[in-house]
């Protein structure tokens, strides 16, 4: 009797709770200036559905009509963000940072699925540089430039200074055209915010003037849930003298700006930024940005402009009444990456515009992201709905072979992609190469001041 | 019982029952004061205090439950006390999926729920101890 009753009740609690884990997510258009924005709402369980990794075997992934796409690196530790040398080589950024100390019964168990998801493989805490010396397309020589970095993951150049944004700093290497080994050890430009660094990604991009790097530093939480106090010099871009290393917040309340770039033209600092979770699977959407100086965007008080996340106690009605919007939203949970604007050599229809990496959802259902997709721009702004350029990393078998991070337009002509999951740099052509253009279109643009 | 209680003591709650039921009340109202605690001061870390406290209720709830299903069969007590201690498992579960929220999104819900399994756990506590009386002696 008893033990009917306890089945009964154990059975009904283990039914709601799949059943909240079951429901498919609605559609909402959420592309653009004014996204949908459905209430927020939380189920019992957040609802995690794991990417299933698998290898890619011999399949690739897919590109439009008119390009073709090659590994030109695998077996890498955990590439992040490149960068193209003004000699075409490239340099990638491998690593895993972050040391948040588990808080929750919740965070040791999210942290074992959310594992499921992500390579295994062990951190590579350096620079290795691609070189395609005869330029058939083929990286022949891949080798280490730089190692026993900290989590490196921004990357940027001026002149003949090569910087990167570890997890704890802001280190330089001087650069000599057609090195293939960093000639010193890196030395500290300034040291970055990085107690805790549960968004422990160090984005950089330096402004076109080459006086300026900016740091993209993301939250120390999802919603404040580590405390106010932890989030100190956290979801700001800091603007960095490159002379001297000092630095000033150039922009509050970006969540987690994963990824930086000049807009080639303006010299306009844009960003894409990963916002906050468990109010539902349409909310809220990441975005693009162009990031203007002293403005506030939000985290953690409100969304996109003023709509007020309610889970910030005590709240801060003045902070919200300051928040702007940001310029283009990308989708809930895509969980965008990369950003490089592009340029005449990737063709006429992907001439005008940026591609934006996304890595993917872990807490949406459908899985949402798992590709490049093109952002078209008209008169500087963006116009238009995002179009798919590199996909099929998530199959139609629920299998998932990778996720993109790091998107670089060289300006040669291709789209460089870092797929942490297959630890593999794709390479993107079109067909028919264009005459070459000037390198002017890749950020960060290499600067000679 | 037939039997003299100094030959043969009636053991009416094991002592592991009797040991891990007794850690159910403590844990259920250590949780709601952590929760008390974050509600009124909007310090996070009474909020981390209180998602452990629970886990911690929830391991004695479990075995006093299982150590009840199997003293039911053993006809040691009556179906009352299985039966509100599995009520206060299945709240107790879902306050542990509550507090799995981030920040302020665990309030005010969390708080009642706290609030309710120390009750509950009060009056498991009670019907299952009630028991331990020595034979004779009502």
């Amino acid at each position: 009797m008893s033990r009917q009753v306890i089945t009964i009740l154990s059975v009904s609690v283990l039914a709601a709770a799949l059943a909240a884990c079951s429901n498919k997510a609605p559609q909402v258009d959420q592309y653009g200036a004014t996204p949908e924005m459905p209430a927020p709402k939380r189920d019992l369980m957040p609802d995690m559905t794991i990417a299933k990794p698998t290898a890619w075997g011999d399949s690739v992934p897919t590109v439009p009509a008119g390009y073709r796409i090659s590994a030109i690196a695998t077996d890498l530790g955990i590439p992040r963000q490149t960068l193209v040398l003004p000699n075409g080589d490239i340099l990638v950024a491998e690593g895993r940072g972050g040391n948040a100390p588990k808080l929750k019964p919740k965070d040791v168990i999210a942290g074992k699925i959310k594992a499921k998801g992500n390579t295994a493989v062990k951190s590579g805490n350096r620079l290795t540089l691609l070189r395609d010396a005869d330029g058939d397309g083929v990286y022949e020589m891949k080798t280490v430039f730089a190692d026993k970095l900290n989590a490196p993951y921004g990357l940027a150049m001026i002149g003949n200074v090569l910087y990167v944004a570890n997890q704890d700093a802001l280190v330089r290497f001087d650069y000599v055209e057609g090195q293939t080994r960093a000639s010193a050890a890196p030395v500290t430009v300034t040291e970055l915010p990085s107690a805790i660094n549960h968004h422990w990604t160090k984005s950089l991009t330096a402004s076109a003037d080459g006086r300026h790097l900016y740091v993209g530093i993301g939250s120390n939480s999802n919603i404040t849930e580590r405390g106010m106090a932890a989030e100190v010099d956290r979801a700001v871009v800091w603007q960095i003298d490159a002379a001297t290393g000092a630095h000033k917040t150039f922009a509050t309340g970006l969540r987690n700006p994963t990824a930086l770039a000049i807009q080639p033209g303006t010299g306009a600092l844009w960003a894409v930024v990963n916002e906050r979770d468990e109010i539902g699977p349409n909310l809220v959407p990441d975005y693009l940005t162009s990031v203007k100086e002293g403005a506030f965007y939000g985290w953690p008080y409100s969304y996109w402009g003023k709509n007020v996340d309610e889970r910030v106690m005590p709240q801060d009605p003045a902070k919200v009444a300051s928040a702007i919007a940001p310029d283009y939203a990308l989708g809930s949970h895509v969980a965008a990456l990369g950003v490089s604007f592009s340029g005449p050599a990737m063709g006429a229809k992907f001439a005008d515009g940026l591609f934006v990496g996304e890595h993917g959802s872990w807490n949406r259902n459908p899985p949402v992201g798992y590709k490049v997709v093109f952002v078209p721009f008209r008169d500087g702004r963006p116009a238009g709905e995002p179009i798919d350029f590199v996909s099929g990393f998530h199959g139609e078998d629920g299998l998932t072979r990778g996720r993109p991070v790091g998107v670089t337009v060289d300006p040669r002509g291709a789209l460089i992609v870092a797929d942490d999951l297959a630890n593999t740099v794709w390479r993107v052509t079109p067909d028919t190469v264009a005459a070459p253009a000037a390198p002017a279109a890749s950020p960060p643009a290499p600067v000679t001041p | 019982m037939a039997s003299s209680p100094f030959l043969h003591p009636v053991r009416a709650i094991h002592p592991v029952h009797a040991a891990v039921l007794g850690g159910v009340l403590p844990l259920f109202l250590g949780t709601l004061l952590a929760d008390y605690a974050y509600w009124s001061s909007h310090e996070i870390q009474w909020s981390n205090f209180a998602a452990w406290l629970l886990i911690g209720a929830m391991v004695m709830t479990t075995l006093a439950l299982l150590c009840g299903v199997v003293g039911l069969a053993r006809h040691r007590h009556g179906l009352a006390y299985v039966v509100v201690l599995a009520v206060t498992w299945v709240l107790g579960f879902f306050n542990s999926l509550h507090h799995a929220r981030d920040a302020w999104a665990v309030m005010p819900a969390g708080l009642v729920m706290s609030l309710a399994g120390t009750l509950l756990a009060l009056v498991a506590t009670w019907i299952g101890l009630s028991t331990l009386r020595a034979g004779g002696v009502r």
